[in-house]
């Protein structure tokens, strides 16, 4: 097929601004599609999925508190991915982050322990995240290992790490030999935003971290050496940047973050250590990052964005029957579209004519 | 006493052949793999294909009731899965590992989804082929050559796949298009075709991979029953330096420890289930790190994970 992708010069911040709202409207036509060949109605499907939850004042707070992980994750992977490493464990650092914190949580049970134990809890998650994340970096620096994959793998010791804790020595002996831990204290416990409801601390935690992240990553050196590490490496050296540090850093920043994600989510709606403590969150940021153009306030809106997919997956299930793959499937087919609606805006495809091949 | 040693041998026998098996999966997927890097792309959706494989090939299995339809119908969903992979990061040029990890993610999506109304269900497993002379020695006999078709496929693929790259024209210019893709386009050679073509034969391997999972090793199927083989596949690849040969060891090597970690727990040694469980991940960092720290990348194409666009 003579075919050509060609670079469009000047593209307008409006059609840059266009490729993830076409990849979303690409991810619905899909999704129709699959709707009807699960032998449902797709309107019905997408008032389900999409309206129904923006209507209620619960779900939209169950909303907010999905999208929390999401987006300190989010934040942490763009880090990484604009220094073009390439963290795919997030999953297994929050999971780590959650450990730690909890050890704190579960140390001081039923002591006298003032208000000082979430902070440290807190502190706690993110360096047991960053320690998690820097195994890989420190692989990749020393020896050259792929990070993608060797992040990936401590996903899985990570969760058997937590697996093991809450069906041995973390388990609650009152518990009726749940694999679960005792449920925190007051201390341990996130506060709630309005004193009731889902909203929690850690949204506001998250939102902090949206600010933060656009001044470092888009006012500062820091913030620029990780870019220009990310695009133009030999350039980087020259200027003096040092690839490893930026390889530790962005490790450590996405591995902290994560962990934070993880103790938060713990500390908050879950309020107690168990077997699974998080459906695919690391894992989802990773769209979550790349649909908001790595930047911390698309990913705010990304984060928003998924988190609808998690939650009018739970309503399908429930009053569709449809199983909970339906929203994998619209994740999936979203960073596909995203991908895809990226080249199409910065090129065009034009047929060569008496191209012999392509 | 001798019945103790027969009993012995029987054990042994069977536990080598829960080996083979386990080594199979991770060798059809690593091979297919294998083809499509040396070819110069990277495609992180193995996990992906595979399971959509061992969805796939057991629904068609369980509702057809013959397994070689079920497992052409897995090669072939493989094979589709990864031309969506293709079209984004050969035709598009978009980001590999971004693609790959995207592939993955709608892989496990449609296999649950296809997955979720067998779920509880059972086939016969694919029956072992005997070879005469050869399944009658003792011990080895039936771990070896009282096993599926796959497994025989597998070695069979290896065999060609070596071949293949080594010796003949098309595996050649295979190499060449992974290794220098400008001097191959240069020369008249359609990458992005080529690139095409290694990629959906990987993907064909990983269904072929998930098929022997669902309607052989474990003739069920559970959701997320892959359990991050695709991912073990991948990094085999890197073990073995992008050596066909060296995927046979590394496959054999990885199906004893996810075995042998079994045993283990079914022993009881007081060695905690979870550690043992997660061996196999950390056999995978040690075999990553050791390969690259001796290596540091050799044998590695020289154009993996660079996309390719004439006049760019």
């Amino acid at each position: 097929m003579p075919l050509r992708l060609e670079r469009q010069e000047n593209i307008s911040t409006l059609r840059l601004a266009a490729a993830p709202l076409v990849a979303l409207v690409v991810t619905l036509i899909v999704g129709a599609v699959m709707f009807v060949a699960l032998g449902h109605d797709p309107v019905r499907a997408f008032t389900i999925y999409f309206i129904e939850p923006l209507g209620d004042p619960w779900t939209l707070q169950e909303l907010v508190v999905k999208a929390c992980p999401l987006l300190l994750i989010g934040i942490g992977l763009a880090f990484c991915y604009r220094a073009n490493r390439w963290n795919i464990g997030a999953e297994g650092q929050y999971v780590a982050g959650a450990v730690l914190g909890s050890w704190l949580a579960l140390a001081t049970h039923g002591t006298e322990a003032g208000p000082w134990v979430l902070p440290a809890m807190l502190l706690l998650g993110a360096i047991g995240g960053a320690l998690w994340g820097l195994i890989p970096a420190f692989l990749r620096v020393r020896f050259g290992s792929s990070e993608i994959l060797t992040s990936l793998m401590l996903v899985y010791v990570a969760q058997y790490g937590l697996d093991y804790l809450v069906r041995g020595p973390w388990k609650d002996p009152q518990g009726f030999n749940f694999p679960q831990s005792v449920t925190f204290d007051d201390v341990a416990l996130m506060p709630l935003l309005f004193g009731e409801g889902r909203l929690h601390g850690g949204v506001i935690l998250a939102l902090v971290t949206v600010v933060v992240a656009t001044f470092v990553l888009g006012r500062t050196l820091i913030g620029f050496s990780i870019e220009l590490g990310g695009s133009a490496p030999r350039a980087a050296a020259f200027a003096g940047f040092d690839e490893k540090r930026v390889t530790y850093g962005v490790f450590a920043v996405s591995g902290a973050l994560a962990g934070l994600a993880g103790i938060v989510e713990v500390a908050g709606p879950i309020g107690q250590l168990q077997p699974t403590i998080s459906p695919g969150y690391g894992f989802t940021a990773i769209i979550a990052a790349m649909l908001g153009r790595l930047h911390p306030v698309g990913i705010l809106v990304s984060s928003l964005v998924l988190a609808l997919t998690y939650i009018g997956g739970e309503a399908a299930q429930i009053s569709m029957r449809l199983p909970f793959d339906v929203t994998r499937v619209f994740q999936g087919t979203l960073l596909i579209a995203i991908l895809a609606a990226d080249v199409l805006v910065r090129y065009r495809i034009r047929r060569v004519e008496g191209a012999s091949h392509a | 006493m001798l019945d103790t040693a027969m009993l012995d041998a029987t054990i042994l026998g069977a536990v080598l052949a829960s080996i083979v098996a386990a080594a199979t999966t991770l060798l059809l997927a690593s091979l297919g793999e294998l083809v499509a890097e040396r070819a110069g792309t990277l495609n992180l959706g193995v996990e992906g294909m595979m399971i959509v494989g061992a969805a796939v090939g057991y629904a068609t299995a369980y509702s057809s009731g013959s397994l070689l339809l079920g497992t052409l119908a897995a090669v072939l969903a493989g094979a589709m899965l990864s031309l969506v992979f293709a079209v984004l990061a050969i035709w598009l040029a978009t980001n590999q590992v971004a693609s790959g990890l995207a592939t993955t993610i709608l892989g496990l999506g449609l296999a649950g989804l296809i997955g979720s109304s067998f779920v509880g269900t059972r086939v016969d497993a694919a029956p072992a082929l005997a070879i005469p002379g050869l399944t009658d020695l003792p011990v080895i006999g039936p771990a070896l050559f009282g096993q599926d078709a796959f497994v025989y496929a597998s070695i069979l693929l290896l065999i060609a796949v070596t071949w293949g790259l080594a010796r003949t024209r098309a595996g050649l210019v295979l190499r060449a298009v992974g290794e220098n893709h400008a001097a191959a386009h240069a020369l008249g050679h359609p990458v992005r075709r080529i690139r095409t073509l290694a990629v959906m034969f990987g993907g064909a391997c990983a269904g072929l991979a998930g098929a022997h999972l669902s309607l052989a090793y474990t003739p069920f199927w559970a959701s997320d029953m892959t359990a991050g083989r695709g991912w073990i596949a991948l990094a085999l690849v890197v073990f073995s330096a992008w050596r066909p040969l060296w995927l046979l060891g590394g496959a054999y090597l990885f199906g004893a420890v996810s075995i042998l970690q079994l045993h283990v727990q079914g022993f009881g040694l007081g060695i905690p289930a979870q550690l043992l469980s997660s061996l196999p991940y950390l056999a995978t960092i040690a075999a990553l790190v050791v390969i690259s720290a001796l290596k540091r990348g050799q044998g590695a194409p020289a154009s993996l994970g660079v996309p390719f666009v004439p006049d760019r």
